[in-house]
């Protein structure tokens, strides 16, 4: 068995945090450690690099299903034997599926690293499912969705925003899947779907915590490294986006809605398709235009015009595919969605034509760059962080060098993506509204 | 029983150093500079139990004004000059006290700290800042009117607490929210803002005296005395009523509750042990393998006990879909009546002691959680020694114990239950 280790290459000296270590063992399962000694505690994540995008055709909610059944035991370790070892040992579980990725974890004192590795490199390839398990959870299934979105006109707007948003990508089905489609969802579609994605090569270990790499390395060879390699990872090719020529206006009028609220979402580039240097810039520019209190939205929304209570934006950075910019809104009182929307479209135009001042710019990027510090206070959010940036396709450079390259983005290049991507044609907003103004 | 559990060596009680500044400020600190930040909670007794019953929301509008504003500052300016720090600053009320929770990067301590300064002695509470963060309010009161959880925990909030503090919402009332004034705010900060009802907790990169002196500037101006307006200890009422709050959604969401046992009753850590055996936040508990794994019921089933400084309750919930909520309630019911029977196995009981002893140590992660935790503490009036003494409580719970704490905690069984949805049957 090799591995390759790059430790000494992730970590520019200059910068604090940890040292991260990364190698891939002999059946291509990649390995992560992060260190974090304050507390005799460790995070154990694998990660497959398969997700809700992942689901085939009239399949729609078998990543997410399969994430549930993944809890039904194996031979070895029959229903409840893994859930009740965590337990005993005081620990955390528990797993998440999200469109481009599915992962479980366990938090357990560190000396039993290497029992929750032995288990969960078990159900790897081991697992047992029977109609008797797999029946009743998919009715857990359907009632996770009733409570999420079903229950949820604000829920439901977003899901028939997205749909609308991805006229071809799967991103657009929503993780859960659909009602219909999940009804039908069965033992042997979990069986062949956890057959085809759960090897070897497409999964990542993740371990933050209070041990030494060399021991992750030797007890990751022991377990995981003993299942046989597939030959390589699934190919992950998802239809792509065309590109959008015209605004879609979704609206959801619903008796439960007592407060009227906007939401529009841009297709934009992600951390992994975008030109060099751009998600950074869409990462500043995003928090200039909607990152609190002090953003352009806020100020000329809610306290310089008085149309709005609230109002910002966000950039989701971490994604396979092209990828997704909100904006949001929460009219005042007596202000209707049609005004709120063309003062929305009003003060991104001023947004696009004026170039942040400089004192605005730095305290954006100041922001952000010290949310990579703060993020060091959690093993938990440093092993997400770090998990979910290799199953979208990312390296350990470039997660580490993360806050350099916003340190580096321009005043130019904000406002050159502020123009190219905040393009109206590109996005679909969304009204949530109550009955009587429908 | 605790020799079958090894109790770690490690003492946590010893990494808490109790502070108190040169002009007499309390606090709890852990040094640890393994980051370099510093996280702080502070509290003040009071909260929204202070709220007059015609006017509540007070504390929740008054928490969310300290930072729209402060003294030299504009709400704008206040911002900006947290944002060119990168401080993370907010307060919340809860029932019973009022919070600031606040995190810097530890090379900015100095101007962070008094920033929070500012927001604690000095907020302007503008009328043009009351009117826009009143708006914020109820238009999130707007948002959840008829979200099924928010109708449920309200319908249960009024039953079990009518004509107490503890009954009324927390975050105000769409209608009397835009009545609330200027000088209310200020007679309540009055009130409450003082350093005898001061709580702090603090982690991470910061010594004994730089955080002295850094807690005089802070608080050594506030006065010596507050004047809180008492509560009355109160029972939870409305047991064996059902109440369903018909909302036009596919699912039941459905709360239930009865009495629960105060923090300083010789059988609330059996209590503890007894919940988590009936609802704990494993996928191990019974309400977890009878209403989900087993029958496929629901996604979410708890329950917890729930404590405020003038009442102890059981708490639970679960959201089930409408031609089901007849049998889930069903379900957690003969749960509950068997535990008040027969109380938990010697092997429940010894799973749940293992689980509650391990898995305290994750609450001692982050320093935010440290911090919050160790403010929690002081709320329920604990000394550090008790971050220790926890786990030897659980570990000397017998199955006796159990058995006592269930027949108290579960008794006759009757339960107040409100619904919101459409349930079938009920």
């Amino acid at each position: 068995m090799t591995a390759q280790s790059n430790a000494d290459t992730a970590q520019p000296k200059s910068r604090p945090g940890p040292s991260i270590t990364h190698l891939r063992l002999e059946n291509g399962m990649d390995v992560v450690v992060i260190p974090d000694r304050r507390a005799p505690v460790v995070t154990h994540m694998v990660w497959y690099r398969n997700g809700a995008a992942d689901d085939p055709p009239l399949k729609s909610g078998i990543a997410h299903f399969l994430e549930h059944l993944m809890f039904k035991g194996t031979k070895r370790h029959p229903q409840g034997e893994f859930s009740q070892l965590v337990a005993d040992l005081g620990g955390q579980e528990n797993a998440f599926t999200g469109h481009d990725y599915t992962a479980y974890f366990q938090r357990v004192p560190r000396e039993h690293l290497a029992t929750v590795m032995e288990y969960e490199t078990d159900r790897m390839t081991n697992l047992v499912l029977t109609d008797e398990v797999v029946t009743p959870e998919r009715d857990v299934v359907l009632e996770e969705r009733r409570m999420r979105t079903d229950s949820d006109p604000s829920a439901e707007l977003s899901e028939a925003v997205q749909s609308a948003l991805f006229a071809h990508h799967p991103y657009g089905t929503p993780i859960i899947g659909w009602e219909h489609e999940i009804e039908t969802l069965g033992r042997e579609d979990a069986l062949a779907y956890y057959q085809r994605f759960y090897t070897p090569e497409n999964a990542i270990l993740v371990v933050a915590g209070d041990v030494e790499p060399q021991d992750v390395e030797r007890l990751a060879r022991e377990t995981y490294g003993m299942v046989p390699a597939r030959g390589a990872a699934p190919e992950r090719r998802r239809p792509q986006e065309p590109v959008s020529r015209a605004h879609r206006l979704v609206t959801l009028a619903d008796p439960k809605v007592e407060q009227a609220t906007l939401e529009r979402v841009y297709i934009v580039p992600s951390v992994r398709t975008a030109a060099p240097g751009e998600s950074e810039a869409l990462e500043v520019m995003a928090h200039l235009l909607g990152g609190g209190q002090t953003s352009a939205l806020y100020k000329r929304l809610v306290l310089d015009r008085k149309l709005a209570v609230g109002a910002g934006a966000y950039y989701l950075g971490s994604s396979l595919d092209a990828t997704r910019l909100w904006v949001y809104g929460v009219p005042a009182p007596g202000v209707s969605l049609q005004d709120f929307d063309a003062a929305i479209d009003a003060a991104l135009a001023e947004f696009i034509d004026t170039r942040p001042s400089e004192k605005d710019f730095v305290r954006a990027k100041t922001r952000l760059v010290a949310d990579a510090v703060y993020a060091q206070d959690s093993q938990v959010a440093l092993a997400r962080w770090y998990g979910a940036a290799l199953a979208t396709g990312e390296t350990i450079e470039e997660v580490t060098g993360w806050a350099n390259r916003i340190e580096a983005v321009t005043i130019d290049d904000v406002v050159g993506v502020a123009r190219k991507w905040l393009d109206k044609r590109r996005a679909v907003t969304g009204f949530l509204q109550p009955e009587a103004q429908a | 029983m605790s020799d079958l559990f090894p109790i770690p060596e490690i003492s946590r009680a010893a990494t808490v150093q109790t502070i108190r500044s040169p002009g007499g400020v309390e606090a709890w600190l852990v040094e640890d500079y393994a980051v370099p930040l510093v996280a702080a909670q502070f509290a003040f007794r009071g909260g929204a139990s202070q709220d007059a019953a015609s006017a509540p929301g007070l504390a929740t509008l008054l928490a969310g004004l300290l930072d729209e504003g402060a003294g030299p500052y504009d709400s704008a300016g206040f911002h900006e000059a947290i944002d060119d720090l990168a401080v993370h600053m907010h307060f919340s009320a809860d029932r019973d006290y009022a919070a600031g929770h606040f995190q810097t990067l530890s090379k900015n301590l100095d101007a962070a700290f008094e920033l929070m300064r500012l927001a604690v002695c000095e907020a302007r509470l503008e009328q043009a800042s009351i009117e826009r963060v009143t708006a914020q309010l109820v238009a999130s009161l707007r948002r959840e009117l008829k979200d099924p959880d928010a109708v449920a925990s309200r319908t249960f909030r009024a039953a079990a607490f009518a004509n107490h503090p503890y009954g009324r919402a927390t975050r105000g009332e769409i209608e009397t929210m835009p009545a609330l004034t200027r000088a209310s705010l200020l007679d309540m900060r009055d009130r409450m803002f003082a350093r005898d009802n001061l709580i702090v907790a603090v982690v991470g990169a910061i010594d004994a005296a730089t955080l002295g002196a850094q807690l005089d500037r802070v608080f050594g101006a506030l006065p010596e005395k507050s004047r809180l307006d008492p509560v009355a200890p109160v029972e939870i009422g409305g047991l064996g009523s059902r109440i369903v709050a018909t909302v036009d959604v596919p699912q039941a969401t459905i709360r239930f509750g009865r009495a629960g046992l105060d923090r300083n009753d010789p059988d609330f850590v059996a209590g503890i042990v007894v919940n988590h055996i009936l609802g704990g936040g494993a996928f191990t508990a019974r309400l977890f393998r009878e209403v989900r794994e087993k029958r496929g019921l629901a996604y979410s089933v708890y329950s917890h006990l729930q404590n405020y400084d003038r009442a102890a309750m059981l708490l639970g919930g679960t959201s089930t879909k409408n031609e089901r909520a007849a049998e889930s309630l069903a379900v957690i019911e003969e749960q509950i009546r068997d535990l008040a029977e027969n109380g938990p196995t010697e092997d429940e009981l010894a799973k749940a002691r293992k689980f509650l002893i391990g898995s305290y140590a994750l609450r001692f992660d982050t320093s935010t959680k440290i911090a919050g935790n160790l403010l929690h503490l002081q709320l329920e009036g604990r000394t550090p020694s008790y971050l220790d003494d926890r786990n030897r409580l659980v570990a000397a719970v017998t199955l006796d114990d159990a058995k006592r704490a269930a027949r108290r905690l579960f008794g006759d069984g009757e339960l107040l239950v409100t619904v919101a949805g459409k349930p079938v049957g009920m």
